[in-house]
């Protein structure tokens, strides 16, 4: 096997017939491209699924207010619903057993502004637990706190992109900035890894944001994050009894569909799940597909190239050729050429993933696309092993036809 | 002359199955050869000389008797045991030359010295002198598909004769060639025979066996006449 001489042997066998070789190396080296490529798109897929479902966190439910569609009770339909604080504290009373965290949301845009510059931003009335719940990083200072909203405190949290804007290199800590005619303290500037737009927020206590529009107690939003332990089923039996306590409480009939809403990630996510299952058993079946596909060229090769050899062989038994030399001589060459076009094969394909990169991100919705390379590593054992076992029964065969068959095989 | 017997068959049987027939091509043949022999086996097609010539040459199985080669008794051949004889024992030279078409006439003729696990360098001077024996030193870096058929056919007698073979055994070794080339062939066989070597020739011409120093006649799987020869030279 190692000896200086077999090698050389095969080499020479493999410069002297290029276009064997050539077909044996490159149907092993298109499979494994083929595998590594759609496996890594595969994975893209998988990534883009990923981002979508991770920003936010998973065990949350936004409650909205909308208008009815039947009239209930003696109110008329197309009547508008409202949140407020009251309700607020009730459902934090009522359900405390579900509730991990709670927090009110209420959405304007405002102009803020700090000395000479002013932009627009999106401006957000929010509890405490908004942080947990928008998984906002803080980079300095703090977010909005308890006593911030009890005491409704005129500071404000700013978005990385904000401070970028407003204040440059400055430090914004503790200065002060212009939104709605008054002035508002800076406490903390946070980042958030849902892109862009998620930076460009400047978030108040709502309490603040309540006095300052007229001093109402009208909350937009509620959003929820329940305890993760009592899980799918828990999540959905909340979300039912939330619907039919608001409802109830605020006089809509329970056959409306309108009215309050509620959109729990938690169902989302279940049947995202099926989704993404139903795509990794496409990706799995596509990648075994490919890889059988290979090993059934390469073993059509090897049956070929023994085949073309067969008159060769004879004369090597001829002139002393033991059966297993004849064997050994067979096998080394198929599986020097299957290692070596693997190779190429796989690093070509993680070449062309790199390459790809997140270029089609914004189209095919295929983002990082990678092989695990214990994945690649195993695909590729697995064509080279199957090709030495497809080189190995002809082969056998070969060694053991009589020198004489072959050579009159004119 | 040292009379050694180089090959001893005993009542040697062959025979083929074809379907649910069998065909008994070989119907007991008793044969010997003594060292330094140039024998012809003459037949027609059909009467069994290439069976013996592939027995003789371990390339085939006999069914029954025996088959002695320079005192060694040659039974119970496997694979790998036949292949050991063929390389220690036996040099073969075929009608179509056999030879490996993507090695050069100096790998050709190196090919039995690898198999018997000589080092590189001793294989190419080795092949090399057998090649300048047989007047194609020149060719060495040749391929098969460069050379004409007389050429190749002497390549081939080179590749037979390096391993240093008790017996060189010729299936129509000038079947291929036109009567000239024949002639130089038939030749160097001489030439090879002259320096002490055993040497059969299957064939079936009547010039060529003249060309040897004895003739063996088969019919129908039986020798009939096993003379010697008075032997013409080639050239």
């Amino acid at each position: 096997m190692f000896s200086r001489d077999r090698w050389l042997e095969i080499f020479d066998s493999i410069k002297k017939n290029k276009l064997r070789t050539f077909l044996s190396g490159f149907t092993v080296a298109l499979g494994i491209l083929i595998f590594v490529v759609l496996f890594g798109f595969g994975n893209g897929l998988d990534n883009t699924f990923d981002k979508f479902f991770t920003d936010d966190a998973l065990n949350t439910m936004w409650v909205n207010a909308g208008r009815t569609t039947k009239p209930y009770m003696g109110y008329k339909a197309n009547r508008r619903i409202e949140f407020d604080n009251k309700d607020l504290e009730d459902i934090t009373n009522r359900f405390a057993f579900y509730i991990d965290g709670i927090t009110p949301r209420i959405s304007e845009s405002g102009n803020i502004g700090y000395k000479l510059k002013s932009n627009n931003y999106s401006v957000r009335g929010v509890g405490p637990f908004h942080q947990k719940n928008e998984m906002t990083i803080m980079m300095q200072g703090r977010y909005i706190n308890g006593l911030d909203v009890e005491n409704k405190e005129r500071n404000v949290v700013i978005g990385r992109l904000v401070k970028q804007d407003l204040f440059g290199d400055e430090d914004a800590l503790g200065k002060f900035v212009s939104g709605g005619g008054r002035s508002w303290k800076v406490i903390g500037v946070f980042q958030d890894d849902g892109g862009d737009n998620e930076e460009r927020i400047v978030y108040v206590p709502y309490t603040t944001l309540q006095l300052i529009q007229k001093n109402t107690d009208k909350l937009q939003q509620i959003i929820i994050s329940y305890k993760p332990e009592i899980g799918y089923a828990g999540a959905v039996a909340f979300e039912n009894q939330l619907k039919k306590y608001l409802k109830q409480k605020k006089f809509i009939d329970p056959t409306d569909p309108r009215g309050v809403f509620i959109r729990n990630i938690a169902s989302e996510l279940s049947r995202n799940d099926q989704f993404k299952s139903g795509l990794s058993s496409i990706i799995l079946f596509v990648g075994i597909g490919t890889l059988l596909a290979g090993i059934i060229g390469i073993s059509n090769i090897m049956v070929f190239v023994v085949k073309e050899r067969t008159k060769e062989l004879g004369i090597r038994k001829a002139i002393g050729a033991t059966p297993s030399s004849i064997i050994g001589m067979i096998l080394q060459e198929a599986i020097f050429i299957t290692s070596i076009s693997g190779y190429i094969g796989l690093i070509t394909g993680i070449g062309i993933l790199k390459l790809v990169g997140n270029t089609l991100e914004e189209d095919y919705y295929i983002l990082d696309p990678y092989v695990d390379l214990n994945t690649a590593i195993l695909a590729t054992f697995l064509l080279i092993g199957f090709g030495a076992f497809a080189g190995y029964l002809p082969a056998k065969r070969a060694a053991k036809i009589k020198p004489i068959e072959a050579l009159t095989d004119k | 002359m040292n009379h050694n017997l180089m090959i001893k068959i005993k009542d040697l049987h062959k025979s083929y199955k074809m379907g649910s027939n069998s065909l008994h091509v070989l119907k007991g043949i008793n044969f010997e050869v003594e060292e330094g022999e140039l024998v012809a086996i003459m037949g027609s097609s059909g009467s069994g000389k290439s069976t013996l010539l592939n027995i003789l040459g371990m390339l085939d199985l006999l069914d029954k008797g025996t088959y002695d080669l320079d005192g060694v008794p040659i039974k119970d051949l496997d694979e790998t045991k036949a292949a050991n004889y063929r390389n220690k024992f036996l040099g073969f030279v075929f009608q179509s030359f056999n030879l490996i078409n993507y090695k050069t006439a100096l790998e050709n003729v190196t090919l039995p010295l690898y198999y018997q696990g000589f080092k590189r360098k001793e294989r190419e001077e080795e092949a090399l002198r057998y090649l300048d024996n047989v007047g194609l030193k020149e060719w060495a870096t040749h391929l098969p598909s460069e050379l004409s058929g007389g050429q190749k056919q002497r390549v081939a007698i080179a590749r037979a004769l390096v391993s240093k073979p008790k017996v060189l055994l010729a299936d129509e070794p000038t079947g291929a060639l036109d009567s000239k080339t024949s002639k130089e062939v038939m030749a160097l066989i001489q030439k090879i025979n002259k320096d002490g070597k055993t040497i059969l020739i299957v064939t079936h011409e009547e010039d060529i066996a003249k060309m040897c120093s004895r003739i063996v006649r088969l019919k129908d799987g039986v020798i009939m006449e096993d003379k010697k020869n008075k032997m013409v030279k080639a050239i």
